[in-house]
């Protein structure tokens, strides 16, 4: 349901994501791996309109390159951030509440709310939220401000997500829990994940393109990859489970 | 207390006192010099609600708030000097000042504003509208903190140095000695009262718009832009489209008070609306709790009353007392005199958890 052909990123001369095709389908949680500097978020920063490139991204028969970072968002198309940005100020349903709101006619923004959204509840019951409606965000757990980053994203609408890191700094128990989550989300909708922890790959991906430099390097099932020689070179053989120290700087 | 004022009877109860205090008690204790210091007080405080929309709820550091006050203030003061030269002299007659200055023809631009409707359409309108495009052209670029407030102070800057240059606006000694107001004349100690009632009225007005705004989802929106402009993009929304909505109503409530306080004090000069005085706006709000609604109210009037109070005492020494206390806020109590309240609660809930336990 989204189609990138032959992406191109140029900062200053160095191509951060050098040509790479990728293909994203409904009812699939595609891992997108690779190590540093292997061009993972710029890619998701190049379909979010963040990143200037080259090339083409389709979704649904649409281009949208050249589009605005809010226009590509409207189309469906969400994303997260590595670290969890979420309004720290506001309430949990006050988060979901303006993430819905995308569509609100000027009127409707200008009253206050009445009630929450029939979306708005299910989706927090449904990201483990539902007890924490009148929680301002910033207080949050770290896993719980991801999972509501994810539930920004449901209750927008959004078909295609875009995950960077979703599980940066997560216990196991919640790394599970996000798992699940993620697959139950996949269900009808295309679901990409930028990851460095290979064991939540394995237990998670349907499919794993692996970038390298810029470029892929393989693509396919968990087995397919694990077992291409290039791959273990360059990433499987050096990195292993170690998550990225700045992971934790971040988060 | 808080959640008390957060009700529909709560709002109520709190516009009641503000209501009762601003009509019933100001006027019965203050002298008519007093309560003309007040309605000029009122009118930065009218500024302050807008600042704290923008800045406070916003993150729009507005520090040229002096522009949409000028703007306001001149227009109207067209308005009072045509009157007056043509109540005097008749229709087309040149106000006094044009007169001294040699200038025989009236300025084609002066002509609309002997029409009171045009120059009140043209008090909400013509600022708006100047922070409209501006807000656009900023926004949609992007340009945001240090360098907007950077920005807008040069505008003020550069406004009041344009009207120092203009002889047909009174250059740098403005445009001053109104005799009527509309129609009723401005030495009249009743008209004067009638000018704080309406002072106070707008304010009441402009903090209702305010509180509104605050608790709409649009208030929520804004909120949102403010902590993280980009989630809200990725989103879906044109967060440029929602910092100019609030960046235009605080446009507005600047331009409305600087029209207010034109006929309150009599004079309005580029000195009232350059830089100093666009600090002197920020200032207030700083002090008084720029997230807050009723902080910005609370922190313009205190500031301006102690400036007036403390120079009547000691002319020297209030700059100093003003950048001390500028310091002192800004270092102590980040969140200004309206997070005292929040802070004692919760010094005292720190216990509470133990009480509860045992």
């Amino acid at each position: 349901m989204l189609i990138c052909k032959n992406i191109e990123v140029d900062f200053d001369g160095f191509k951060a994501v050098n040509g790479v095709d990728l293909t994203l389908d409904r009812g699939e949680v595609h891992f997108l791996i690779g190590p540093n500097g292997a061009g993972k978020t710029t890619l998701v920063d190049a379909v979010t309109g963040l990143a200037k490139y080259s090339g083409s991204v389709v979704k649904d028969g649409e281009e949208l390159r050249g589009k605005k970072v809010h226009h590509i968002a409207r189309k469906g198309i969400g994303r997260t951030f590595q670290t969890a940005t979420v309004f720290e100020d506001l309430t949990v349903a006050q988060n979901l509440d303006i993430a819905a709101g995308a569509g609100r006619s000027p009127w409707a923004l200008l009253r206050r709310r009445k009630h929450l959204p029939a979306n708005v509840v299910e989706t927090m019951d449904r990201i483990g939220l539902g007890k924490e409606a009148d929680t301002p965000a910033g207080i949050l757990a770290h896993g719980q401000k991801q999972w509501l980053e994810i539930g920004m994203l449901l209750v927008g609408d959004a078909d295609v997500l875009l995950l960077d890191e979703p599980i940066a700094g997560m216990g196991h128990e919640e790394r599970d829990t996000t798992g699940r989550l993620l697959h139950d989300i996949a269900a009808d909708r295309a679901v990409a994940v930028v990851e460095h922890d290979m064991d939540f790959m394995r237990a998670f991906a349907d499919r794993v393109t692996v970038l390298h430099a810029g470029a892929v390097l393989a693509s396919g099932s968990v087995d397919e990859v694990s077992g291409d020689p290039r791959v273990q070179a360059v990433y499987l053989g050096t990195a292993t489970d170690e998550k990225e120290p700045a992971d934790a700087a971040t988060a | 207390m808080r959640n008390f004022f957060a009700t529909r009877l709560g709002t109520w109860t709190g516009f009641a006192a503000a209501a009762l205090v601003l009509f019933g008690l100001a006027p019965l204790v203050l002298s008519g010099f007093r309560l003309g210091l007040l309605a000029q007080f009122t009118c930065y405080a009218i500024v302050a609600v807008g600042i704290g929309l923008a800045w406070g709820r916003g993150g729009m550091l507005t520090l040229g708030q002096g522009v949409f006050f000028g703007m306001g203030a001149y227009l109207m003061a067209m308005h009072l000097k045509m009157a007056d030269a043509e109540f005097r002299n008749g229709p087309g007659a040149v106000p006094d000042f044009m007169e001294l200055a040699g200038i025989r023809e009236l300025p084609a631009y002066w002509a609309p504003f002997s029409s009171p409707v045009f120059t009140i359409a043209a008090i909400l309108v013509l600022p708006t509208a100047f922070a409209v495009v501006l807000g656009l052209a900023v926004f949609k670029r992007r340009v945001k903190g240090a360098y907007f407030a950077i920005l807008s102070q040069a505008l003020a800057g550069a406004f009041a140095i344009l009207l120092i240059g203009q002889q047909s606006l009174g250059g740098f000694n403005g445009l001053s000695r109104f005799r009527y107001f509309f129609g009723y004349n401005l030495d009249d100690p009743v008209n004067q009262q009638m000018l704080y009632f309406i002072a106070a009225g707008v304010l009441l007005v402009v903090v209702a718009i305010a509180l509104q705004l605050r608790r709409s989802r649009y208030g929520e929106l804004l909120v949102a832009v403010r902590d993280a402009e980009e989630r809200v993009r990725f989103l879906g929304y044109d967060a440029a489209n929602i910092k100019v909505v609030a960046y235009a109503t605080a446009a507005l409530f600047a331009s409305v008070a600087g029209a207010i306080f034109v006929p309150v004090v009599g004079i309005i000069s580029p000195a009232s609306i350059g830089i100093v005085p666009s600090i002197m706006f920020i200032l207030g709000v700083a002090i008084g709790g720029r997230a807050s609604l009723v902080g910005p109210v609370v922190g313009a009037l205190a500031v301006a009353w102690a400036q007036t109070a403390l120079s009547e005492q000691f002319p020297s020494a209030w700059t100093y007392a003003q950048g001390l206390l500028f310091i002192l806020v800004i270092a102590l109590l980040p969140g200004g005199i309206a997070s005292v309240a929040a802070l004692t609660k919760r010094f005292q809930r720190t216990p509470a958890p133990v009480e509860a336990a045992a």
